[in-house]
């Protein structure tokens, strides 16, 4: 047990006293290895919401206390719990709307998650779903929808067979740089519209 | 001997489901201990004789009054039709309140109503799901109703519609309909309410008088399918 909590400590390089830097509580008489634990408890403060954090890590996030109008473009997936008034590009990602979300926007991404409200229509290039709670008020088109039971949806279906466009943009990085495939996927965006 | 009320009600409810065509239903269960939802599934050729009539096309616009379900929405766009989903039943509540049938002869009320449910253009639907919805409206409600589904299906469509053949209840069930198959549909029961509004095979001709044809699938049990042909 007591070594399991040894383990758990962050392992620290033991560093000199003199590299510290001079702080108002520091006491330079007694250094000693106690000090790096001091360090790691007040690691330990930080808010336990972090935990929630660490399954959208990799996605941007617009908190629950922010409201955003105007256009959103993204070239990582987004998790929204605030307010939208706008319009929504994530054309080669995914878009997360938390339960406190409320996007008053059209929407095209690849992939779509709505556990708040959505009013506008959506288009998700690989898929949908709308979760219990979830509120849609728009026109759908994508290639799969799930629809949880409890879910409110009005508006249309159309499912779209997958663009085949991914298969014949594949020779292209070969004769082009690595960061060439994001671009075309906004210029797609532009005539389809 | 004669029942009371709510005894004969109770086993009308309960003992008395079975099948279309007196098939025993079957997959009858509860779906959980302390839930009163009660599943079935059964046969429905008034659904099937629906999608029979549109087979062979697809991209047609179907409206599904029931709301938005897995089911239904992976059935009728797999046959390559657009789905048009409506929570009725959800914004007749929003609208008018939890069984409350007071305002609903009351043409502000009305139109707010049809507005929020039914606003789409004349012609517009291939096709309409109205379930059992129609039951759950006084007259006034009713009539505008019907007429305005009149308008946005085309010519030629078809309505379906579900009424309960006991037309002497003082409750009724209420269900949501999924379709499993061409002609096997699962009803879910979701307690009951108070029966607002109840018809008998005259009283739904009449209700449906200005349309082209009423056919009437009879069954066994207590829920009447009806196709209408607008």
């Amino acid at each position: 047990m007591w070594n399991k909590r040894r383990e758990e400590e962050p392992q620290r390089p033991f560093v000199p006293p003199a590299s510290h830097p001079p702080g108002p509580v520091a006491t330079p008489a007694a250094p000693s290895f106690s000090e790096p634990k001091k360090e790691a408890a007040a690691v330990s403060s930080t808010p336990s919401a972090r935990f929630d954090a660490d399954a959208r890590s990799g996605m941007a996030s617009i908190g629950k206390a922010v409201k955003i109008v105007g256009q959103i473009f993204s070239k990582e997936d987004l998790y929204v719990d605030g307010d939208l008034e706008g319009t929504v590009e994530l054309l080669e990602h995914k878009l997360t709307v938390g339960p406190n979300g409320n996007i008053h926007a059209g929407v095209k991404a690849r992939e779509v998650v709505a556990l708040g409200t959505i009013q506008g229509n959506v288009e998700a290039a690989d898929k949908i779903e709308i979760r219990k709670d979830a509120r849609l008020v728009g026109d759908i088109r994508t290639a799969r929808i799930i629809i949880e039971d409890g879910a409110y949806f009005k508006g249309s279906i159309d499912i779209i067979k997958p663009e085949p466009a991914r298969a014949a943009a594949k020779p292209l990085p070969a004769s082009a740089p690595a960061a060439a495939p994001p671009a075309p996927a906004s210029v797609a965006a532009e005539v389809k519209r | 001997m004669p029942l009371p009320g709510p005894l004969k009600n109770f086993l009308r409810g309960q003992l008395g489901s079975t099948a279309a065509g007196g098939e025993p239903a079957r997959g009858f269960r509860h779906a959980a201990p302390d839930d009163p939802e009660l599943v079935m599934t059964r046969r429905s050729r008034a659904l099937e004789e629906f999608f029979l009539d549109i087979r062979g096309q697809s991209g047609l616009t179907i409206l599904d009054l029931g709301g938005a379900s897995q089911e239904n929405v992976n059935f009728i766009t797999s046959l390559g039709h657009r789905l048009y989903s409506e929570d009725f039943l959800q914004i007749l509540r929003d609208t008018f309140g939890a069984d409350d049938t007071v305002d609903h002869s009351n043409p502000g009320r009305i139109d707010y109503f049809l507005r929020q449910a039914l606003d789409y253009p004349d012609d517009y639907f291939d096709g309409v799901l109205i379930w059992d919805c129609l039951e759950y409206l006084a007259p006034a409600l009713l009539r505008a109703v019907v007429s305005q589904v009149g308008k946005i299906a085309r010519h030629q469509s078809q309505m379906l519609a579900f009424f309960e053949s006991d037309d002497k209840l003082e409750r009724v069930p209420c269900y949501t309909f999924r379709i499993l198959e061409l002609s096997s549909l699962q009803l879910t029961q979701h307690g009951t309410r108070p029966a607002v509004q109840l018809f008998n095979n005259r009283g739904l001709e009449k209700l449906f008088a200005d349309f082209q044809s009423v056919k009437f699938f009879l069954t066994r049990e207590r829920l009447r399918e009806v196709l209408v042909r607008v």
